[in-house]
C-alpha cells in the first residue's frame, strides 16, 4: 500500500512538471505579444524590446519555464534598479498590468473560489445522492418521475440562466439578500453566517447543474448494484431492506461516483467563470477572465492555468487513494 | 425423520407484457429433516424460481405467488407465502439458508469473509462484533478452511473458488438452520473441487440434521447425494421418486432422455450419447397439452392425440413414485428396456 501511494505521488509530480512546461509552450506560440501590448500607442521598437526584457520574454520558453520553476521554489525578482520588485516563494510571476505579484492575486482569489466550490460540492452531493437513492428505491413511481423532471430541468438550464433567475427573484424581487452583499468577502472563521448567506445562492445555482447528473448517476448505480448476487445473499441471510440499501448496496454503488465527484470538484476549484461573473465573486474564474479579456496578462493566465491543472492532478491522486480505502480489491493489488 | 417442509400447490408467475410467465406450476413436495431432495431440470425449468419462493426472496411487486409453503422449524410452523415480510426475514438465514451457484459474485466484494459470516450470526443472535467474528472463525474452521483465524480477515477475491463456496456454506450454516437450499452449488467449480464441496455438504447435513434441497442439472451428483428426486420440466414436476427408483425404473420419457445423455464409463460401446431433440418451450401461453410432447419420441405410442390435446396429471405409478405421462406402466417399461 505504501509503495502504491509513493508511486502515485511521484507520478503526479512528474505530470505537474509536464503540464507547466506545456503551458509555457502553448503561450510561447500564441499569436500575440504582451511586450507590444504593454507599450501603448506611441511605441518604438526600443520600448518593445525593453518591455520584452522587463517581462522576461526575451529568452526561450524553456528558460522562461525554468525561471518559473525556480521562482516557485525560491522566490523571484522582477525589474531592475529602483523598480526592483521581489515576489517571495512560491512566486507565480508578476503582473505588470495589475502591478502585483501573481501569488498575491491568487491569494485573494483562492479563498473565494474554494468557498464557492466546497459549498456547492457539499450541496450537490447531498442533493444528488439523496434524490438518486430515493428515486432508485421508488423507481417507476411518481417520486421517481418527479426526480426525472428535476434532473431534466437542472441539466437543461445553464448557469447563466439559473443564476440570473436566482438573482432576479432572490435579490431583486424578494430581497432575501442585499445586492451590496454579493461579492463581499466574509471570512468563514470570523463571520460564518455572513459567509454562508453571501454564498448560498451561488452554491445553489452551481449545485443544481451538478446535482442533476449525480441524481441520475446514483439512481442507475443503485439499481444496478441491487441486482447483484451479493445483494440476494444479504437478503438470504435475513438482512432488513433498510440495511440492504444503506450498507450492502450504497457503498459499492457510490464508489464510482467518488471518481467523478473528485474531478468535478477539482474542475470547479480552477474557477467557476460564469457563476463568479454573475454573482460578482472575485475568484479565480474572474481573475482568469479579466487577464484574458482586458490585457493579456500572461503571468496571471499562466498561473491560473497551471493551478487549475494542478488541482485536477491532485484530486485525481486523492480519489485514487480514497478508492483504495473503499474497495479492498484495489487495496491489495 | 420428521417433516420439515411442506410445499402445497405452489405457483410462481411473472406477469409480463407478452403474457404471464408461469415459472412454477402446482408444485407439491415435502422435505424431511436429514433428507436430501434433489430438484433436477434444465435451465428455465423452474428449479431456482421455486426455491426462491420458499425463501421468500421474490420481489412481490413483480411476482405472483400462490399456494402454501409450511416450514416446521424448532419453534413452530410458519406458512411462508402468507406470512409478513418481517416474519419471513426472521426465518431467513436462521431457520432456512441458501447457497448459490457462483460464490464469487454471491459474496460482497467490500467486506471481509469473516465480517460477512459474523453479520449473518449477529442478525439472529445477541452479541457484539467480536463474538460474531469468533463465531465466524469457528465456522470457517468447521468447513475446513486452513488457518481460519487469519483468513477470516481476508476478502472474497483472495479466496479460491472452492474456498469461497466453503465460506458461503459456513455463512449459511452459522445459525444452525433446519433447511438448506443449495442452488447449483458446484456448477461454477472445478470438477475436483465439486466432490469436496458435496462431501462437505453431506457431512454438515449429518452434523446439523438439516433437510437439504439440492438444485442441480447434474444427474451424477444426484445419484450420489440425494434421497429423493423431483424432475422438473417447463415449470412442472414431471417425475418424483426415490433416487434408486428414478435411475433404475424411470417413469417419464424426459427423465429417460436425461439419463441417456450422461456419458457412462461402465458401459463401453460405440454408441454416441443420445441427446433430447429440440428445446424447452417458452413458458408464456403454454398450450393445453403435455409440455414435453413436441420432443417426446414415444408420443406415437399413446392412443389418439392425447399428448397434444390434453395435459397429463402427476399420477402415482408405483410406491412413492409419481410421473406426469400418458404412457402406461407397461409401455414405459418397454421403452426403458
Amino acid at each position: 500500500m505504501l509503495k502504491y501511494v509513493l508511486r502515485r505521488i511521484s507520478i503526479s509530480i512528474i505530470i505537474l512538471i509536464l503540464i507547466s512546461a506545456t503551458v509555457f509552450i502553448i503561450f510561447n506560440y500564441l499569436p500575440f505579444d504582451p511586450a507590444r501590448l504593454a507599450c501603448g500607442k506611441h511605441c518604438t521598437p526600443d520600448v518593445i524590446a525593453g518591455n520584452r526584457h522587463r517581462l522576461g520574454l526575451d529568452v526561450n520558453w524553456w528558460v522562461q519555464w525554468w525561471r518559473f520553476i525556480v521562482g516557485l521554489v525560491s522566490g523571484r525578482n522582477f525589474g531592475e534598479g529602483a523598480a526592483l520588485i521581489h515576489c517571495s516563494a512560491p512566486a507565480f510571476g508578476y503582473s505588470f498590468t495589475q502591478h502585483a505579484c501573481v501569488t498575491t492575486l491568487l491569494g485573494q482569489a483562492l479563498p473565494v473560489t474554494v468557498s464557492l466550490a466546497i459549498g456547492a460540492f457539499i450541496m450537490w452531493l447531498l442533493l444528488g445522492i439523496t434524490l438518486g437513492v430515493i428515486s432508485a428505491r421508488f423507481r417507476n413511481t411518481w417520486i421517481d418521475r418527479m426526480s426525472t423532471v428535476f434532473v431534466l430541468v437542472g441539466t437543461s438550464l445553464p448557469t447563466f440562466i439559473s443564476g440570473l433567475l436566482l438573482l432576479l427573484f432572490i435579490v431583486l424581487k424578494f430581497n432575501l439578500i442585499s445586492p451590496l452583499d454579493l461579492g463581499t468577502w466574509h471570512s468563514p472563521l470570523h463571520d460564518p453566517w455572513g459567509w454562508f448567506s453571501s454564498y448560498f445562492w451561488p452554491w445553489l445555482s452551481l449545485a443544481l447543474i451538478y446535482a442533476a447528473t449525480y441524481t441520475r448517476f446514483t439512481r442507475s448505480n443503485v439499481i444496478e448494484t441491487s441486482s447483484e448476487d451479493f445483494i440476494r445473499t444479504a437478503r438470504a441471510k435475513g438482512v432488513s431492506e433498510r440495511k440492504v440499501l444503506w450498507k450492502h448496496t450504497l457503498r459499492p454503488a457510490l464508489a464510482p461516483i467518488l471518481t467523478i465527484a473528485g474531478l468535478d470538484f477539482a474542475g470547479l476549484l480552477g474557477g467557476a467563470i460564469i457563476t463568479e461573473q454573475i454573482f460578482q465573486l472575485p475568484g479565480l474564474g474572474r481573475l482568469t477572465l479579466q487577464a484574458v479579456l482586458q490585457d493579456y496578462d500572461l503571468p496571471v493566465i499562466v498561473a491560473t492555468t497551471t493551478l487549475a491543472a494542478a488541482f485536477v492532478v491532485i484530486a485525481n491522486l486523492i480519489v485514487d487513494l480514497a478508492y483504495a480505502l473503499l474497495d479492498p480489491r484495489i487495496r491489495i493489488s | 425423520m420428521s417433516n420439515l417442509l411442506d410445499v402445497k400447490g405452489l405457483n410462481v408467475t411473472f406477469p409480463t407484457i407478452d403474457g404471464d410467465v408461469r415459472a412454477s406450476v402446482d408444485l407439491n413436495f415435502e422435505v424431511n429433516r436429514g433428507e436430501t431432495l434433489a430438484i433436477v431440470g434444465e435451465s428455465g425449468s423452474g428449479k431456482s424460481v421455486s426455491s426462491l419462493a420458499i425463501m421468500g426472496l421474490h420481489n412481490k411487486a413483480r411476482t405472483t405467488i400462490t399456494g402454501e409453503v409450511f416450514l416446521h422449524n424448532k419453534t413452530g410452523t410458519t406458512e411462508i407465502i402468507s406470512a409478513s415480510d418481517e416474519a419471513v426475514r426472521r426465518l431467513r438465514g436462521k431457520e432456512m439458508a441458501m447457497i448459490f451457484q457462483d460464490p464469487m459474485s454471491s459474496l460482497h466484494p467490500y467486506y471481509s469473509i469473516g465480517a460477512q459470516i459474523a453479520e449473518a450470526w449477529l442478525l439472529h443472535n445477541d452479541g457484539n462484533k467480536k463474538e460474531g467474528m469468533a463465531r465466524a472463525i469457528e465456522m470457517l474452521d468447521l468447513v475446513e478452511i486452513p488457518s481460519a483465524s487469519k483468513r477470516a480477515h481476508e476478502f472474497p477475491h483472495q479466496f479460491s473458488g472452492g474456498m469461497r463456496q466453503r465460506a458461503m456454506i459456513a455463512m449459511a450454516l452459522v445459525n444452525n438452520p433446519s433447511l438448506l437450499i443449495a442452488d447449483e452449488p458446484t456448477t461454477a467449480l472445478d470438477v475436483t473441487v465439486q466432490a469436496q464441496i458435496l462431501l462437505l455438504l453431506q457431512n454438515m447435513q449429518k452434523e446439523f440434521n438439516m433437510g437439504v434441497i439440492l438444485i442441480t442439472h447434474d444427474l451424477g451428483v444426484v445419484a450420489e447425494y440425494a434421497d429423493r428426486v423431483n424432475v422438473m420440466y417447463a415449470g412442472k414436476i414431471v417425475e418424483a421418486a426415490d433416487v434408486e427408483d428414478l435411475y433404475y425404473r424411470s417413469m417419464h420419457p424426459y427423465t429417460l432422455g436425461l439419463l441417456r445423455s450422461i456419458p457412462r464409463v461402465d458401459k463401453i460401446d460405440d454408441h454416441r450419447l443420445q441427446a433430447i431433440d429440440g428445446t424447452p418451450p417458452s413458458l408464456i401461453n403454454l398450450p393445453n397439452a403435455c409440455a414435453f410432447a413436441p420432443r417426446c419420441e414415444y408420443q406415437s405410442r399413446v392412443a389418439g392425440n392425447l399428448c397434444t390435446s390434453d395435459q397429463p396429471s402427476l399420477d402415482v405409478k408405483a410406491n412413492n413414485h409419481t410421473s406426469r405421462c400418458f404412457l402406461t406402466i407397461d409401455q414405459i417399461a418397454q421403452v426403458r428396456a
